[in-house]
């Protein structure tokens, strides 16, 4: 019988911990197919964040360094100086990225240092229980904003992909989506462009995946692919947000 | 052998590219600026990359990720930025990771001052950060014992996977010196093959990684780490022993404070009075054994630091009571002259 679906050998055969309905699942697959497609599984190194996808490294079939919270791309940098032959990632959320990890993904960025981040904005900080995130939608409620994000109290979510775009080093910045199978297969080809990039040495590459948390979210998986697509999209549109210039 | 005048801060540059590390990674911080500008100059020579981190937060977890991935690496800092450095060494420590932090010490607490300080030595020994494990803390006391340290540093950091510290004052950063780069012991050391340097299709995923969520790997972990200290203890324990025999009183003080206490020795032999001196170079692991084997002529011991006494808890643990430990300091800069320890010594003893 001819065998019409493979896993990609990019991810283990550890099952994830991640909850029902959570999309950390198939960013990871997106990834590693990605890695396995373009032939650098052997000199792939991830660096997972502290949040929910911590232990990304049980998972993918990869060299892996656990960070600490928010410090991802300076992991990164140390690694990719002393390799830079090889292919190196960061995977973290929002509360890693956009919070506390706002200084180290800044100035990777602006170092143009030559890695791919995998940003997954859940709007929500999971690990730790469904707190309030820099990401966090106006009127959201979360455990640390109970009545829902307050702007004026809280600010207004933080715009990754957009504040990243005026980075000058920054060479190639993408806001994807996995709500639906169209915008998962457009992840996908995003997230190669991102590794592409780093192969032919561009420079920094980000593609920020808009996620889901029905968990904290305290919705049913399939109600937070909607909620995803109805309040989170309008705010944060997807789309390219800098392509330094196209590689084959 | 050929002697070189040179700035402490740049002595540690030249030994640290000497013992094959080509990798530094660091943010400006004074009395320590000379390190990072002699590694910007010189490391790109050597093939090696000086890299200005963001913070001293980056710096430290650039560290790990370059120690993570196989290479010889360090970092050096002053008091402040080393406070910001607990976590990413915590990190260090439990995946076992070999790399040089260097910490040319200022006075404290909050932003200090930037004159010479030995007031983050609870800091360097006890493990700044959180969880149980140890820095291996090299105190030199001249340009000469600094150079032979960073040296070994390497060396000791990559036998037995472990972070270690040379806690030198500013005193050490700033001066100049005579040193000789001499041919340290070689040893031989394990292959890094636990390193992320990408599996290369031929082995099984090297993780590097410091979370065990289940309870008893942890303690595992802790077991493990707790053993290697313990060996540490046994093989690297270091200190000076000096005119210990029929004397009176026994200072103990290290790094630079150790060369102001020699000089008060002369003076005291000179009016008759014995003295002697235990120096730790070791911090962690303490030098416990010297303060046992104390002669019985010895009334007292005196704990001489820059600082408001940090060491002489280590020194009252070692002594057990069995005699009395006083404590003479100055703190925020200021540093003990010969005739303050001279006097104190005096007066501990009635004289
Ligand atoms: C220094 C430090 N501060 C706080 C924490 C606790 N903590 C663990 S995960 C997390 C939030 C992660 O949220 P996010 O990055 O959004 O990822 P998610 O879990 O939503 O995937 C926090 C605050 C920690 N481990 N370390």
């Amino acid at each position: 019988m001819a065998i019409v679906f493979e896993k990609t050998k990019g991810l283990s055969n550890v099952e994830t911990h991640y909850c029902p309905g959570c999309t950390h699942g198939i960013i990871h697959r997106l990834v590693a197919e990605v890695l396995e497609e373009m032939d650098v599984l052997p000199k792939a190194i991830g660096v997972s964040p502290v949040g929910c996808s911590v232990l990304a490294f049980k998972y993918f079939n990869i060299d892996f360094q656990e960070a600490t919270h928010g410090r991802a791309p300076a992991v990164a940098t140390g690694i990719k100086r002393v390799h830079p032959d090889k292919v190196v990632f960061t995977y973290q959320g929002d509360g890693d990225l956009a919070s506390i990890g706002t200084a180290e993904i800044v100035h990777a960025a602006h170092r143009s240092e030559n890695i791919t981040t995998i940003f997954v904005n859940n709007a929500i900080y999971g690990m730790t229980g469904g707190q309030m995130a820099p990401t966090t939608l106006p009127g959201q409620k979360s455990t640390t904003s109970p009545l829902g994000r307050d702007p004026k109290h809280a600010g207004m979510p933080l715009k990754i992909s957009e504040m990243f775009a005026t980075i000058p080093g920054t060479a190639y910045v993408e806001r994807v989506s996995v709500h639906d199978p169209v915008s998962i297969r457009n992840a996908k080809k995003a997230i190669r462009k991102a590794f592409e990039y780093q192969v032919a040495g561009k420079g920094f590459a980000m593609v920020e995946v808009l996620s889901t948390c029905p968990t904290n979210w305290g919705l049913s998986p399939v109600d937070s692919l909607t909620w995803l697509k109805d309040n989170m999209i309008p705010y944060y549109p997807l789309g390219n947000y800098k392509t330094l210039e196209e590689v084959k | 052998m050929e002697k070189v005048l040179m700035k402490g801060n740049e002595a540690i540059g030249a030994a640290a590219i000497k013992a094959g590390c080509r990798y530094f990674f660091g943010y400006p911080i004074t009395p320590q600026n000379e390190v990072p500008e002699y590694m910007a100059k010189e490391l790109p020579k050597h093939g090696g990359v000086f890299l200005q981190a963001e913070s001293e937060v980056a710096a430290i977890n650039m560290v790990y990720g370059a120690a993570g991935a196989g290479a010889r690496v360090m970092t050096s800092s002053s008091s402040p930025g080393l406070a910001l450095k607990q976590e990413g060494l915590t990190y260090i420590a439990a995946c076992e990771l070999p790399c040089l932090v260097v910490n040319v010490v200022r006075g404290g607490p909050g932003l200090g001052g930037i004159q010479p300080a030995q007031s983050d030595y609870y800091q360097a020994t006890r493990g700044g950060g959180n969880g149980d494990y140890k820095l291996i803390v090299l105190a030199p006391a001249s340009l000469q014992e600094l150079t032979d340290m960073v040296q070994e540093a390497f060396d000791l950091a990559d036998y037995y996977r472990n972070p270690v510290m040379v806690l030198a004052d500013g005193m050490i950063g700033q001066m100049m010196e005579p040193v000789a780069f001499g041919e340290i012991p070689q040893w031989t050391l394990p292959e890094k093959n636990w390193a992320t340097t990408g599996t290369d299709g031929d082995r099984a995923p090297n993780v590097i990684n410091s979370l065990f969520l289940a309870p008893e790997e942890l303690e595992a972990l802790n077991i493990r780490l707790q053993a290697k200290y313990q060996t540490i203890k046994a093989n690297e324990t270091r200190c000076e022993i000096y005119q210990l025999e029929d004397a009176e009183i026994v200072f103990t003080a290290y790094g630079t404070t150790a060369r102001i206490v020699k000089n008060a020795i002369k003076i005291l032999k000179a009016e008759g009075i014995k003295a002697g001196l235990i120096r730790p170079m070791t911090l962690w692991p303490f030098p416990e054994a010297a303060y046992q084997a104390l002669p019985k002529t010895v009334k007292c011991i005196l704990s001489v630091e820059m600082s408001c006494g940090q060491m002489v808890d280590d020194v009252r643990l070692a002594v057990e009571s069995k005699v009395p430990v006083a404590f003479y300091g100055r703190s925020g800069g200021m540093i003990p002259t010969v005739d303050d320890i001279v006097a104190e010594a005096k007066q501990l003893l009635g004289r």
